[in-house]
């Protein structure tokens, strides 16, 4: 039983480190995509932060260097995106494709270019990352009380800074979205814009911003993937992360809370899938981890199907606003 | 409206050609950036695509894919449709073709099996257009995004067939067993020696000349027939498509199933054609590529021809960087794509005000 107990903490934990960079990435397309701009570049700014922050921490030795420049490389990518879907009112998909593509070929390029490693960054070390953070007593609590301690030990202790920053992330956006004016006219933008051009507001800056905030939160879950649980980035380490966030953010329906249990729910079917694997169930048989792992990709399905509930993105989603003249 | 203004040559030929363009001045700017001589890169390319020994039948062998995915964004695109699900629909024609080929391969004649096979890609591939197209029709769910998740699923799928069900005997890897004798498509090298005509072997094969079948059949479909013009006229204006007593959902449905049925039909050439066997991954980021594809080719297959005569030299040619040179190698070209998607597709008409203010004075002068 404790055993049990102990191996579900264990779960539990991996479900949080899996879903950092989701929850980040989340809230990334929650401000854009409340803002009317569909982002499927979620994942090409992640990879090119993670490439960013690898290649900064490693040559800078300091991973706050590494993850500003992970910010600055995604926010240059969110402008790209705003100057071809806000600025020349470009299909915003195909903008979005554009920026993944081009974020596979340029991170593999730059990095053999600059360390001729086949595209990786030279491996970090202790102090270059951004290392586990041991609460205080937690390996006493962990070894002397049974239940509660080994929860916070496993749980709550012994994870870097950017996993609070990830759920700080979603209180921040959380009382953007929904309780300041600034959030109230985000929302306004995505499913109205005329309502907001004759307010006096100008649309097209309303969605740079939410554009360039999605910009700083995929940096984040970038330098996250290179720099706090790797050591250094490897090509294609996103892995479609991005868009398992994506996914997320549909199945939340737009609203920060829901994406994060969202999240939490994907990362967990893949903390899980780590664990079962050659593992046979009564009943079921051997589950397969390839088959755990489309689980979330089946669900968004039959949730956008309307089987479960209805998610209905912004009214205005994915339509350039043309200002009447 | 302000491309309205250009004329149609300019339209339809110089502004995609400056957009090339500005995607290859920036991606040169990067090899020089790198320290590579960006000149030497391109003649490097060109030569390894059109110059060396058997390196034409290589690049028309690229080729071969990337007007099937072209195809398929483009018969979607004419319905108002973005299919970005090409490389799932791909995965599972490369399913159809290996389900058949090993279920049927030891009892028909090969010659059957094969026509079988080509069927049943055509036919995995439309099944997995056709879903996101009812999804879409009926239940309202968009278009990208289940065509997205469509993507991992197949692959999933894939995964999981290839290392349980379908792997080989005495098979780490996870791939099916080889093909019976016969059970493949042609190489055109072999079917040229046949007739005498010294060729160099490449991997290019019969799959190329159904390749260009289907374009022919695409410009009948949407041009010549009445079902292709309700297409274009439902992706013109699904109200009006209405008002005519047309059904926009079945035609959606039918555009998504024709436009994964040639997303499938990738598969003829990697699976029957190169590898006679189904492989992990052997959809290798081409059903995106045709994205890029439909976008040059103004999702016409003339235009779609030529295109992918563009992205099959850029991969063969890039394939050579490999050799040549220290600090580029082939994934430049994956940069070189994401930039022409960039240009050509996002900032398509980023260059127009400028030609168009340059042909009204033009005008101006002339007249």
């Amino acid at each position: 039983m404790a055993d049990l107990w102990l191996q579900f903490i264990l779960t539990i934990d991996a479900t949080l480190r899996v879903a950092t960079p989701l929850i980040l990435c989340a809230m990334a397309g929650i401000f854009s995509e409340r803002s009317g701009i569909i982002d499927i570049s979620l994942e090409g700014k992640m990879l090119m932060s993670a490439f960013a922050a690898g290649a900064v921490a490693a040559v800078s030795g300091s991973p706050w260097l590494g993850l500003g420049a992970a910010i600055l490389v995604s926010l240059s990518a969110s402008l790209l995106h705003g100057f071809a879907c806000i600025t020349h009112r470009g299909n915003q998909v195909i903008s979005g494709l554009a920026i993944n593509i081009l974020a596979s070929g340029l991170t593999v390029t730059l990095g053999i270019a600059f360390f001729a490693q086949g595209g990786q960054t030279p491996l970090l070390s202790k102090g270059q990352r951004f290392t586990p953070m041991e609460l205080p007593a937690a390996d006493w609590l962990g070894q002397n009380i049974p239940i509660l301690g080994q929860l916070y030990k496993e749980i709550i202790s012994g994870h870097n800074i950017l996993v609070w920053v990830s759920l700080l992330a979603v209180l921040v956006t959380y009382h953007i979205v929904f309780k300041t004016t600034f959030g109230l006219r985000l929302r306004a933008v995505g499913e109205k814009p005329e309502a907001v051009d004759s307010a006096g507001i100008s649309v097209t800056m309303m969605r740079y911003q939410a554009v360039l905030i999605a910009g700083i939160l995929c940096g984040i879950a970038g330098a996250y993937l290179s720099i706090a649980t790797g050591a250094g980035f490897v090509r294609e380490m996103t892995a479609g992360k991005g868009y398992i966030a994506l996914a997320a953010m549909i199945f939340g329906k737009w609203k920060p809370w829901p994406a994060l249990l969202a999240c939490l729910m994907f990362g967990f079917l893949e903390a899980l899938a780590a664990r079962v694997q050659g593992v046979s169930l009564p009943v079921v048989g051997e589950l397969s981890t390839d088959l755990i792992l489309a689980a979330p990709y089946v669900m968004t399905v039959i949730l956008l199907a309307g089987f479960i509930g209805r998610a209905d993105p912004p009214k205005a989603i994915g339509e350039p606003y043309i200002k009447e003249r | 409206m302000t491309q309205n203004q250009l004329p149609r040559w300019v339209d339809i030929g110089l502004l995609p050609l400056i957009n090339i363009l500005a995607a290859f001045i920036v991606a040169g700017i990067i090899i020089a950036l790198v320290g590579e001589n960006p000149f030497e890169a391109l003649a490097v390319m060109v030569k390894g695509a059109f110059v060396y020994k058997g390196s034409l039948g290589y690049t028309l062998y690229y080729t071969t894919n990337f007007i099937f995915t072209g195809l398929a964004v483009a018969v979607a695109f004419h319905a108002m449709l973005f299919n970005i699900g090409g490389e799932g629909q791909a995965a599972m024609g490369g399913l159809g073709v290996g389900l058949i080929a090993l279920w049927l391969g030891p009892i028909l004649h090969p010659l059957f099996v094969v026509i079988l096979a080509i069927a049943a890609a055509a036919a995995f591939g439309a099944i997995w257009g056709a879903i996101p197209g009812y999804l879409q029709a009926k239940r309202g769910s968009h278009i990208v995004i289940t065509t997205i998740m469509f993507n991992f699923i197949a692959a999933s799928i894939l995964v999981w067939l290839l290392a349980g069900m379908l792997i080989a005997p005495g098979q780490m890897s996870p791939e099916t067993s080889r093909f019976e004798e016969g059970v493949s498509l042609m190489k055109i090298h072999e079917l040229a020696n046949y007739f005498g005509w010294k060729m160099a072997r490449s991997p290019l094969n019969l799959s190329f000349v159904i390749a260009l079948l289907s374009c022919l059949g695409v410009w009948v479909l949407i041009w010549r027939t009445r079902l292709g013009y309700v297409i274009r006229a439902t992706g013109f204006s699904p109200k009006a498509s209405i008002y005519a007593g047309h059904q926009p959902a079945r035609i959606i449905i039918l555009a998504m199933a024709i436009s994964g049925a040639l997303a499938g039909m990738m598969a003829l050439n990697e699976v029957l054609g190169v590898h006679e066997r189904v492989i992990l991954n052997f959809t290798a980021g081409y059903g995106f590529t045709g994205i890029a594809v439909a976008l040059m080719g103004r999702n016409h297959p003339v235009g779609i021809i030529f295109a992918s005569l563009l992205f099959g030299a850029l991969y063969q040619g890039g394939a050579e960087l490999d050799f040549e040179f220290q600090t580029i190698t082939r994934e430049m070209v994956l940069m070189i794509q994401g930039l022409i998607i960039l240009f050509s597709g996002a900032l398509a008409y980023m260059f127009t005000p400028w030609l168009a203010r340059f042909f009204v004075r033009a005008e101006g002068q002339n007249g």
